[in-house]
């Protein structure tokens, strides 16, 4: 299975020479990074060679890493009949720039692009009906990105004066508590609360704990 | 819908009348044909749809973003509640995702534990699908005898699990508890006596004149098109392609079982809705062979910082009572990577692209829904057909809000 796929990879980044920035196989799966203005030309071959033939689209997603200098990451899933092969091709992008919209070559690729754009506020150009999905009419933020909370800002409920629904921002009763189980035994890559000084500034962190 | 009075075209040049335009009329959001809260803005001229604009995410839930929140033993449970006609089925997605990134492996016994409540699941899906697909377009009784079997059905899933639907029973790693005593001979006793009721059912719908005339050639989509649109299992399989998750990439103990795929060869409602007949059998055939080839053995595997000790030995052992403690508190930790793991579920293609960063929550859990690359496909399906076949467009479609919405 993996020397196939890697067969697939090196044909693949020798069609599309100078496209595919990096492509490894973890978990027996394929991965592609790609730059973000050749997702049509990448996708269009991938669909089209008679070597890929990925003619359906499974998902198309995005991945916030609020971390990175461009923080989102678009993840397309492809899959080939012919081949009995899966592929994911990935690109990054953040707020201000536009991905090409791949609808022209996936017609389901419309609404989770949709999906895409009402979650996590991915914008892509020349999709032709980049409205918000699954959120609510008139919904303000992407619900979906890290620096949104959990708990959302605003909060719906019937309104027995005005006799209809209304919004008011959110009250808890209880203060919405996230436990921190990063145990310093194992798998730990972050300092300690007054552990700062504990490794020194060119070490690893990790370090601190032994 | 306008006030102005629908005439023919013709007619009303001749008497000079204002221009009659199309008119724009709500279905759902709640609307018994619409299968859950899907709000359409249907664009009609006349009884013909001209456009169709589905409005989803009345269900949203936010599953996504609240499994972020939670660990991975404590994301399963929302699985069942996407597409809540087929919950285990999406547990196993979820479960197959989290062993391909942990590297472990259940145990035999568990796989074929998995494939035949797969299996179970698929004929509760179809079931219910059937009949309320026979009730859109007018027959009432298979809706009657197909509840009553899925009531014995989801008792099976009781047995197993404690709850009828929101079974919770499929973990990484295995699945929760062994069969009950007796519970086998049950299941094979059902597999003896469902045939007949899927005669029954096919005797009122599938030769049945206003059957067919509701759902022959209505919404027929080429194979190219099905492919283009995403669509996946029996919509892709009515198609005409013979396209199977279970067969070209078997996963658990799907690879020792023979079954066949039942492919359909125009496409249209009529040969979807038997092709999930012929699935029904064929599961039936799945699970006789599960049982009669299930190993005996442990159901979850023996690595105590993934799968809970046995209750009993709690009682007796610090160490067990610890390591209790530890999974259902911080659970365990994921090395971190990224996978997507795909089933196939009734509904087609249920996938899960898992991200993790190596802590004990998932970094981001995308659900690939079979329905939602359907769904959007309304407006193509539906475009020049009339309202009435609308229905039983969405009928054959096996529209669940709970997993399009997420």
């Amino acid at each position: 299975m993996d020397e196939k796929l890697k067969a697939l990879a090196e044909y693949v980044s020798a069609a599309l020479s100078g496209t595919v920035l990096s492509s490894d196989i973890r978990h027996g799966e394929l991965t592609c990074r790609i730059k973000r203005e050749d997702i049509v030309r990448v996708l269009g071959f991938l669909r089209d060679d008679p070597k890929c033939r990925f003619n359906l689209l499974c998902d198309l997603c995005g991945v916030d890493y609020p971390d990175r200098p461009q923080r989102f990451e678009v993840v397309y899933n492809l899959l080939s009949m012919s081949l009995n092969q899966r592929i994911r091709v990935t690109l990054e992008t953040d707020e201000e720039h536009p991905v090409p919209s791949v609808t022209g070559l996936y017609s389901c690729a419309g609404w989770w692009e949709r999906e895409a754009w009402d979650l996590f506020g991915i914008f892509f150009s020349d999709n032709p009906d980049l409205r918000r999905i699954l959120t609510d009419y008139g919904f303000d933020g992407h619900p979906l990105r890290k620096d949104f909370p959990l708990t959302g800002f605003v909060e719906l409920k019937y309104d027995e004066d005005q006799k209809r629904v209304v919004y008011e921002p959110v009250r808890l009763k209880q203060e919405f508590r996230s436990f921190d189980f990063i145990s310093p035994w194992e798998g730990m890559d972050k300092i300690l609360p007054g552990d700062e000084k504990a490794s020194g500034p060119d070490e690893a962190p990790a370090g601190g704990a032994a | 819908m306008s006030d102005q009075p629908v005439m023919p075209a013709a007619e009303s040049e001749l008497a000079g009348a204002p221009q009659i335009h199309n008119f724009t009329m709500n279905f759902g959001p709640q609307h018994p044909a619409a299968h859950g809260v899907m709000r359409l803005v249907l664009e009609m001229d006349g009884e013909v749809i001209e456009r169709a604009d589905p409005h989803i995410g009345l269900l949203h839930r936010g599953t996504e973003k609240l499994i972020e929140y939670k660990t991975y033993l404590q994301a399963i449970p929302y699985f069942d509640r996407l597409d809540y006609v087929a919950p285990m089925c999406q547990e196993h997605a979820f479960a197959l995702a989290v062993e391909k990134l942990m590297g472990i492996e259940p145990p035999p016994r568990a796989k074929y534990i998995r494939v035949l409540f797969a299996e179970i699941t698929r004929i509760l899906n179809h079931l219910l699908n059937i009949c309320a697909f026979g009730l859109d377009v007018g027959a009432i009784t298979p809706f009657l005898w197909g509840f009553e079997e899925r009531e014995r059905l989801m008792e099976f899933y009781e047995r197993v699990s404690g709850a009828r639907l929101h079974a919770n029973y499929f973990r990484p790693g295995g699945v929760h508890m062994d069969l009950p005593a007796g519970l086998a001979d049950d299941i094979v006793a059902f597999c003896d006596s469902f045939p007949k009721t899927i005669d029954d059912i096919e005797r009122l719908l599938t030769d049945n004149r206003i059957f067919k005339q509701r759902t022959v050639n209505i919404g027929v989509v080429s194979a190219k098109d099905a492919a283009d649109w995403g669509f996946t299992g029996p919509m892709l399989r009515g198609s005409g392609i013979a396209w199977d998750l279970r067969r070209a990439q078997p996963y658990d103990a799907y690879d020792k079982m023979d079954f066949d795929v039942p492919v359909g060869r125009n496409g249209d409602c009529w040969e979807r809705y038997l092709v999930r007949v012929e699935e029904m059998r064929q599961s039936l055939r799945i699970i006789r062979q599960a049982l009669e080839q299930m190993p005996a053995g442990p159901v979850k595997v023996n690595d105590r910082k993934v799968a809970p000790p046995p209750r009993a030995e709690m009682k007796q052992s610090m160490e067990a009572l610890i390591h209790h403690f530890k999974l259902y508190t911080e659970g365990y930790h994921v090395p971190a990577g990224e996978t997507y793991t795909a089933v196939e579920a009734p509904k087609g293609e249920f996938g899960v692209y898992l991200v993790s960063d190596g802590t004990n929550r998932p970094y981001r859990c995308k659900i690939r829904a079979p329905g939602f690359a359907m769904l959007q496909a309304i407006e193509f399906m539906s475009r020049g057909h009339m309202l009435a076949d609308l229905v039983a467009i969405i009928g054959s479609m096996d529209i669940v809000f709970g997993e399009i919405d997420r």
